[in-house]
């Protein structure tokens, strides 16, 4: 909504976030939102508010309290079982017209890339994609919302001084979730799916889980990315060795994936996923620039390839020369070493 | 079935380069193309127009040269194209861009589907598509890896999540915005593109699509880029580790990977 004077302006308070709840858990990117939640709402003396809607998740709200919410919304309903964006939309639009909240954050996974700007669009208000940094002023509770923008090449802050309330997402794993305090509590707040709700929402027919145990890009703080020089699919489960020794996701270039090695939800680059993981380690993969749009943003990087000439080997923090089929299973096995004496001391 | 596929220009990325001393991407003096996610939007509205009949529009904002991007979606099969053109809409947010695009697909008389490329690759947000669904109160669907049938009154399509699928029967008027495993788009036959170039576009303005002045352009989009700065730069030295010796090589690698706490 456009503010149309002070008063109206601090009539918002407190910092929201919406919890990632799916089969019944909290997404871990939920407990990220918090901390980050809890650092602005200290600065601004306010509260942090979880809105939850799930299914079967009610026993999960004192996992919420622990890492820092003040109160949770709680709505459990088997119609929400699935996201449906027409159906969460209409009750978040319904809570923050009630409540007020200053901020919203959200994840800025595949369902609050999608649900976020539904409700921004009902509601007027700002919302800024994807931020790697959120600061507060503490006198006006402005949010100075900080993303990259143009593929990483510079970093843009944004803020919407005259709308509220003000809402943001964030990639899981972009920050660090706080330390929780077991034992610590704060208010329940039961709402219900209201008949209104449900008014011109889709159909979900069924829902099919078919990633198996396998780390989504999304979710991963190590990438293990593999090009045209990993010579087919072969290749890749070399690949996928490495990135669950090191509890990492399996990435791709475009070759990679139009060449069938792997599927198409492991591309990175300007047509696939855009990535901002701690490390990344880039096998056989030369870098052409749609793909390093999409993981210049990343932490660490690592490329490794028999020729070190390419843009890839140039970007990376670390470059390794030789032979991929030799150098990564030597790699595997080292860190396959490292990791059992560690175990043992 | 009328459909329109909205699509957007954008910075080529092919001819950048690498500027060796910040380590960070040079666009400047590139060219504009059609947004890569949508070849596949366009390319599904011309399937589904020839599976179900009815008309598919190109629909795009921006400057007069986006008649570029247009002439690109008529090449490969729309039947018109409509460029909302007009200095009251510079300086437009996404929240912005989707009323003024919303209000367009009401001055044509509404839409029974609206296809758009899951996000657009300049500004990577992925908001505009849901954007214009919550202003004309449609159901929407994002990230639509496969539309499985169409008929008179509904859509059922594959929207993919991080965990796997979902089936999902959307009633009509409904959004979908489509990944690039959707379909593989045609090459325009050069007869096709020659007469695309002909085609006339229209050029429509705020008071065409009936749009709300304050509610357009940099004045009604609630975000501000307040600063923008170089991101921290990259450590510009590049540690070169030699796999002559492979085993050497990795432990050179994996001693680096623990010293620095990333495993």
């Amino acid at each position: 909504m456009k503010i149309q004077s002070e008063q109206e302006k601090s009539s918002y308070k407190n910092v929201w976030t919406v919890a990632e709840v799916a089969n019944g858990a909290v997404h871990p990117v939920s407990y990220e939102l918090i901390g980050a939640a809890r650092r602005l709402a200290d600065a601004r003396g306010s509260q942090v508010w979880t809105v939850a809607l799930g299914c079967g998740h009610t026993g999960e709200a004192g996992s919420l309290f622990a890492y820092g919410a003040d109160k949770v919304i709680l709505v459990d309903d088997s119609r929400l079982e699935a996201f449906n964006d027409e159906l969460e939309c209409n009750i978040l639009q319904r809570l923050t017209i009630r409540y007020r909240p200053e901020i919203l954050l959200c994840a800025a996974t595949s369902r609050g890339r999608a649900l976020i700007p539904r409700l921004a669009g009902k509601l007027h208000a700002g919302l800024t994609a994807d931020c790697t940094g959120l600061a507060i002023d503490p006198g006006n509770g402005d949010l100075l919302q900080t993303r990259p923008a143009f593929g990483g090449n510079i970093m843009a802050t944004i803020r919407s001084s005259e709308y509220r309330p003000q809402m943001a997402t964030v990639r899981p794993k972009v920050m660090s979730a706080p330390e929780p305090l077991p034992g610590r509590t704060g208010e329940i707040i039961r709402e219900t799916v209201e008949p209104g709700d449900v008014f011109k929402v889709k159909e979900i027919l069924q829902s099919v889980r078919q990633n198996g145990s396998a780390v989504s890009l999304g979710d991963a703080r190590i990438i293990v990315a593999g090009g045209r020089a990993m010579k087919g699919p072969e290749g890749f489960v070399l690949l996928e060795r490495f990135a669950s020794l090191v509890g990492g996701a399996v990435g791709a270039s475009r070759a990679a994936v139009d060449n069938g090695w792997i599927s198409y939800p492991h591309q990175v680059g300007q047509t696939g996923a855009t990535v901002q993981t701690d490390v990344y380690i880039a096998c056989g993969i030369s870098g052409q620039i749609q793909h390093l749009i999409g993981m210049q943003s990343c932490k660490t990087i690592i490329a490794i390839d028999v020729d070190d000439t390419t843009p890839m080997m140039k970007l990376a923090d670390i470059a390794v020369k030789g032979d991929l089929f030799e150098i990564i299973p030597a790699v595997i096995k080292e860190i396959e070493t490292v990791k059992s004496k560690q175990e043992k001391a | 079935m009328k459909i329109v596929v909205c699509v957007k220009q954008v910075p080529a990325t092919a001819d950048a380069r690498i500027d060796p001393e910040t380590k960070r991407i040079i666009r400047e003096g590139t060219k504009a193309v059609l947004n890569p996610f949508d070849l596949y939007a366009v390319e599904e509205a011309v399937r589904i127009r020839e599976r179900a009949g009815g008309e598919v529009i190109a629909l795009s904002m921006g400057p007069e040269n986006a008649k570029n991007s247009l002439i690109e979606a008529l090449s490969m099969g729309a039947d018109r194209a409509v460029l909302l053109c007009d200095r009251a809409f510079g300086g437009s947010d996404t929240w912005a861009t989707g009323y003024a695009l919303s209000k367009a697909i009401e001055a044509l008389g509404g839409a029974d589907l609206i296809i758009c490329g899951k996000q657009a690759v300049d500004g990577d947000t992925a908001q505009v598509g849901p954007g214009i669904a919550a202003r004309l109160d449609i159901m929407q669907a994002a990230n639509v890896s496969k539309v499985e049938d169409v008929d008179p009154g509904h859509i059922r399509v594959c929207r993919s999540n991080e965990y796997g699928y979902d089936l999902l029967r959307l009633r009509l008027p409904a959004l979908i915005t489509v990944l690039k495993d959707i379909n593989i788009p045609r090459i325009p036959t050069l007869k096709n593109a020659r007469k695309a170039r002909q085609a006339d576009i229209a050029v429509w303005t705020p008071s065409d699509i009936g749009a709300d002045p304050g509610l357009i352009g940099l004045n009604a989009s609630p975000t501000r880029v307040v600063k923008t700065e170089p991101p921290a730069l990259r450590d510009s030295v590049t540690l070169h580790i030699d796999g002559g010796e492979p085993e050497k090589a990795a432990a050179a690698l994996a001693g680096e990977l623990f010293g620095r706490g990333l495993l």
